[in-house]
């Protein structure tokens, strides 16, 4: 049972990033990237990280593919159709993703991991607060910070600056 | 058995499709598109060691978690230079993005 989800979450995961690379319209690609981010979110649930699963549904799903498709909508001028051309680096890209991927796998498969033979927990949303807000509050801050700083940036950058007159 | 070998694998080959789609296409918003499978790749990793290495304490999920809010900004900030290049060069095709080029 575990192995037949993980397959047929993995095939849904590839089929669609392969999709989200190859189709011509960037309306579909995106579309099929929130396919890639639920499968992905779904993959976290299995590995026992429903908290992260939750988060990834909605920062992911919710909230930059919207942004994403916002974007599209305010930059794509005229036909769709073919908004999502290659560049002349098509087979140079292919040869070096697959070369890289031959080399992580290999690595993969040569390395001896240390399983860890400690029971799985089978929720962590326990355990998530006490190490967020007690241990790592100063990196939680920061990010709320860098949260703040990147919407201002962003609202900035998108009205653009007025000339002073 | 899926194993730790199994979402690594997994996590590579997602690794490599989004590189090739953030090299190979010549959209901007593509080329975001292509990074933002980047970065999930690298948390699927990240949450497979929690289970397989450190289950005692997650400190993966943390890192996961770290990891997709770093990434929220950084597409709202790409977003929002792609548009205002859009606005001003009636473009948002990568190559044609070369007024630096002297």
């Amino acid at each position: 049972m575990e192995a037949f989800v993980f397959w047929l979450l993995a095939a849904i995961i590839i089929g669609s990033a392969l999709a989200v690379v190859l189709f011509n319209n960037i309306v579909h690609s995106a579309l099929m990237m929130m396919v890639t981010f639920i499968g992905i979110a779904a993959i976290y649930i299995t590995l026992n990280a429903d908290f992260v699963g939750l988060v990834q549904i909605l920062v992911y799903v919710g909230a930059v593919s919207i942004i994403i498709i916002f974007g599209i909508m305010l930059t794509q001028r005229g036909n769709m159709r073919e908004s999502n051309p290659f560049n002349g680096q098509k087979f140079g890209a292919a040869i070096l993703g697959l070369g890289l991927f031959v080399l992580f796998g290999s690595a993969i498969l040569k390395t001896n991991w240390s399983i860890s033979q400690i029971p799985v927990q089978e929720s962590y949303v326990e355990a998530m607060p006490e190490i967020i807000l007690v241990d790592l509050l100063l990196p939680f801050q920061l990010s709320g910070l860098l949260l703040l700083v990147a919407m201002v940036g962003a609202i900035v950058l998108a009205r653009g600056v007025k000339k002073p007159s | 058995m899926i194993g730790l070998d199994h979402y690594m694998i997994l996590s590579a080959l997602l690794f490599c499709i989004g590189l090739y789609g953030a090299l190979a296409k010549s959209n901007v918003i593509a080329i975001l598109i292509g990074v933002e499978l980047m970065l999930n790749s690298v948390n699927i990793n990240l949450i497979a060691f929690t289970k397989f290495l450190t289950p005692a304490e997650p400190i993966g999920h943390i890192f996961a978690l770290f990891v997709i809010i770093v990434a929220a900004a950084e597409v709202a900030v790409g977003l929002a230079l792609v548009i205002m290049i859009s606005r001003d060069r009636m473009t948002s095709n990568a190559l044609e993005l070369n007024w630096l080029k002297w």
